[in-house]
C-alpha cells in the first residue's frame, strides 16, 4: 500500500476533490426533494483506497456516481486535478471519462449476455479507439485477461459460461482497460461469496500496485473495509460523518454513528456472545425531510437541543481526521 | 503476482490462437443451425424454392398468365392442368407461379420494412423518454387504434390502386406494433447495469442503442416478423377481394383464394391450393425464425 502515509513529507497529490457537493431527486412534487446527497465535501488521494461506509440508502452510491460524472451533480463542484467537471456538458468531460472508471455490485447484470469476453473488454479500447487493428486490440484484451487472472482460451465465451468471481474479474479488466487513474468500485465483492471475495479483493490489490490506481471502495461490510481501505469516509444519510485514517478510526471512532457501526461487527467468538451492544434506536429521518440540525440527531444518544437546531460542519480534528459533530466522542 | 509480470509482454502467438478458435460469425452460426435443426434447414430450403419459383415464374409455367380456355373451364387437376383449371379456364398452377411473385414479396417487404421503422421509432422513443417518446408512441397508438385494414384501404384510396401503394399502404399499417415491442424492451433494458457500465466507459448513445440494447431485441423482433409476414399475405388478399389491391387480370394467392371461395363447394381445389401455400410459407418462416432465435441465443452455446 502506498497511501498517502508513505510520502507523508510531501503533501499529497489530489486526484478528486468534492467541494459541497448536493445531489437531490425530483420526486412529483416541486417543492419537495429526496436529497441523496448533501453538503459532502471529500478529497480522494493519488494512490489510496478511500472507503465509503454507511448503511442502504445513505447514497454512498450515488454520490461515487456523481464524483465521475455518471449522474449531474444538483450543486457543488468537483475538482478533478484543479478541472471543474461537476459544471461540464458530457461532450466536455469525455476526454476525463476515460481516467474515471467502474466496478460494479452485479456481476451477474453488469456485462452485456450477449457479448463475448472479448467484446466486452475490447469495447471501452474501440470506444476511444486506443488501438490501430483487431488484431491489436485482441492482443491487449489477451493481456488484460492475463493481468486479472483469466485465461485466454476463454476469449471467445460469453459471460454466462463463468462463475460470479470470474465475471468481476472479467468487470475488472474493462474498468482498467483504458489505464484509469481513479476506479469507483461500488461494492464490487458484496454479491460474491466469502471464498471468492478475498481472491477479488486481492487481486483489486495487486492491480492497484501495477496499475498505480486510486480506488474510492463503497462498501458496507466493515472487515472487507479493514482489509482493503487506507482511509474511511463515513456516510449517514447523504452527510459525511467522519472521515479518518482506517487504523485510527477502526480503534477510536469518533463520530457517535461511526462507534454505532463499528459496534455492530459481529465477532466470531461465543463466549462474547452475550456481549453487552450499543443497540442503535430511534427512526432514521426521511430523506426529503431533513433534520434542520445533525443528520443523525434523531438516533444519537448524546443529541442535545444544538444537535437538533444547527448542523455540525465537518471539523479537522489533526492527522488527517474530520468529523462533523458538535460533540465528538474522547 | 506472476501473472501482471507476465502481462508486460503480450503476444497473440499460434498455439493460443488454436486453444482459443475462431469466434464463430454468422456463417458459422447458420451451418450450425442447419446441422442441429433440420426443421429449420427444411424450412431454408423450402424458402428458397418459393422464391426461385417466383422469379423463373415465366420460364417454369406452362401457360401464360391470363391465357384462358373456356371450354375447359373449372376442370379438376389433370396431366395437362397439374391443378386444374378456374371459371375462366386458366391454369391455376401457372397463376400460382406468378401469384406468388406479389404474395412473397407482400410477406417479406413491408413486414421488413415496418420492422426497420419499428425498430427505429421504439428504440428512440424507449431510450429518449420525455416528449420524444410521448409523440412518437402517440402516433403509434393513433396508428394502432384504425384497424389495420380500413388504414389500408385509405392509403390505397387516396394514392391509388397499385403494387407500390401496396407495399407502401401495408408497411404503414405494421410498424406501430413493432414499436411498442421494441420500446417496452428497450425501456427495461437501459435500467440494467450493463448499459450504466457502457455509459461509464463514454460509450456514445447510438452505440449503446446499437451494439447492446438492440442485440437483446433481437428474439422479440424475430417472432414479430414471423407472426406479421403471414398477416401480410392475408391482408393483401382481403384488398384484392375488396378490389383495392391486386387487379385481375394479374393474380396473387389471395386473389386466387377469393376467386375460387364461390366455388368452395364443387370445385374446392381452387381454393385449396393456395390456402396450402400460404400455410407452408408461413409455417417455414415460423421454423425458421425459431431456428434463427436460438442460434443467435448466447445462452444456447456449447
Amino acid at each position: 500500500m502506498n497511501g498517502p502515509e508513505l510520502n507523508a513529507a510531501a503533501e499529497p497529490e489530489i486526484i478528486l476533490r468534492a467541494e459541497h457537493l448536493y445531489k437531490n431527486y425530483d420526486i412529483g412534487r416541486k417543492d419537495r426533494q429526496v436529497h441523496a446527497v448533501s453538503d459532502v465535501s471529500l478529497s480522494i488521494y493519488k494512490g489510496e483506497t478511500l472507503a465509503l461506509v454507511g448503511e442502504s440508502g445513505c447514497g454512498k452510491s450515488t454520490l461515487g456516481r456523481t464524483l465521475i460524472h455518471m449522474l449531474p451533480a444538483s450543486s457543488g463542484s468537483v475538482f478533478y486535478h484543479d478541472m471543474d467537471i461537476a459544471a461540464m456538458s458530457e461532450k466536455e468531460f469525455r476526454p476525463y471519462r476515460r481516467k474515471m472508471q467502474m466496478i460494479f455490485q452485479d456481476p451477474y447484470a453488469s456485462l452485456d449476455p450477449r457479448m463475448t469476453v472479448r467484446d466486452i473488454i475490447a469495447e471501452p479500447l474501440e470506444t476511444y479507439r486506443i488501438c490501430e487493428s483487431r488484431e491489436e486490440t485482441t492482443k491487449r484484451v489477451l493481456m488484460l485477461m492475463d493481468a486479472v487472472g483469466i485465461p485466454g482460451e476463454f476469449l471467445n465465451r460469453y459471460p454466462h459460461q463463468f462463475s460470479g468471481g470470474q465475471r468481476q474479474r472479467i468487470g475488472i479488466a474493462r474498468a482498467i482497460a483504458l489505464r484509469p487513474e481513479l476506479i469507483i468500485c461500488d461494492e464490487p465483492v458484496s454479491a460474491l461469496d466469502v471464498s471468492v471475495q478475498s481472491q477479488v479483493l486481492n487481486l483489486l490489490k495487486d492491480i492497484q500496485q501495477a496499475f498505480e490506481l486510486t480506488y474510492l471502495f463503497i462498501g458496507h461490510d466493515l472487515s472487507v473495509i479493514n482489509f482493503v481501505a487506507d482511509r474511511v469516509c463515513v456516510m449517514f444519510l447523504g452527510c459525511i460523518c467522519e472521515v479518518a485514517k482506517k487504523d485510527a478510526l477502526y480503534k477510536k471512532p469518533l463520530h457517535p454513528y461511526s462507534e454505532f457501526l463499528l459496534d455492530a461487527i459481529p465477532i466470531a467468538d461465543p463466549h462474547r456472545r452475550n456481549r453487552k451492544r450499543k443497540v442503535i434506536t430511534g427512526e432514521i429521518p426521511s430523506p426529503v425531510d431533513l433534520p434542520k440540525g445533525c443528520c443523525f440527531c434523531t438516533r444519537c444518544p448524546y443529541a442535545t437541543d444544538k444537535c437538533r437546531n444547527e448542523r455540525p460542519e465537518l471539523k479537522d480534528m489533526g492527522d488527517g481526521r474530520q468529523v462533523a459533530c458538535h460533540y465528538p466522542l474522547t | 503476482m506472476s501473472s501482471l509480470k507476465r502481462s508486460q509482454d503480450p503476444k497473440l502467438d499460434d498455439e493460443l490462437k488454436l486453444q482459443i478458435g475462431e469466434r464463430d460469425g454468422i456463417r458459422d452460426k447458420l451451418r450450425k443451425m442447419c446441422r442441429d435443426n433440420h426443421l429449420a434447414a427444411l424450412s431454408a430450403i423450402v424458402i428458397c424454392l418459393f422464391i426461385a419459383m417466383a422469379i423463373l415464374a415465366p420460364v417454369i409455367a406452362p401457360y401464360g398468365e391470363a391465357e384462358q380456355d373456356l371450354i375447359n373451364r373449372l376442370q379438376g387437376p389433370s396431366a395437362a392442368h397439374i391443378l386444374g383449371t378456374d371459371e375462366l379456364g386458366r391454369d391455376v398452377f401457372t397463376r400460382m407461379l406468378y401469384g406468388s411473385r406479389i404474395s412473397i414479396a407482400i410477406g417479406i417487404l413491408p413486414s421488413l420494412i415496418s420492422l426497420i421503422i419499428g425498430v427505429i421509432a421504439g428504440l428512440t422513443a424507449g431510450y429518449f423518454g420525455g416528449a420524444v417518446d410521448y409523440v412518437i408512441m402517440r402516433v403509434a397508438d393513433v396508428m394502432l387504434s384504425i384497424p389495420s385494414l380500413l388504414l389500408a384501404m385509405v392509403v390505397m384510396y387516396t394514392l391509388g390502386s397499385s403494387t407500390v401503394n401496396l407495399f407502401v399502404a401495408l408497411s404503414m399499417t405494421g410498424w406501430s406494433s413493432v414499436a411498442r415491442v421494441v420500446r417496452s424492451q428497450t425501456l427495461s433494458i437501459k435500467q440494467s447495469e450493463y448499459i450504466e457500465a457502457a455509459r461509464s466507459i463514454g460509450v456514445g448513445k447510438w452505440r449503446i442503442m446499437i451494439r447492446h440494447i438492440l442485440p437483446n431485441c433481437i428474439p422479440s423482433l424475430i417472432v414479430l416478423f414471423t407472426l406479421n409476414v403471414p398477416s401480410a399475405i392475408l391482408s393483401e388478399s382481403s384488398l384484392s377481394f375488396l378490389g383495392i389491391g391486386i387487379k385481375l387480370p394479374a393474380s396473387s394467392w389471395g386473389l386466387i383464394v377469393n376467386q375460387g371461395r364461390q366455388f368452395l363447394f364443387t370445385q374446392p381445389w381452387l381454393c385449396m391450393a393456395p390456402c396450402v401455400a400460404i400455410m407452408i410459407v408461413v409455417l417455414a418462416f415460423n421454423f425458421l425464425g425459431d431456428g434463427l432465435r436460438d442460434v443467435m441465443d448466447p445462452y444456447m452455446q456449447r
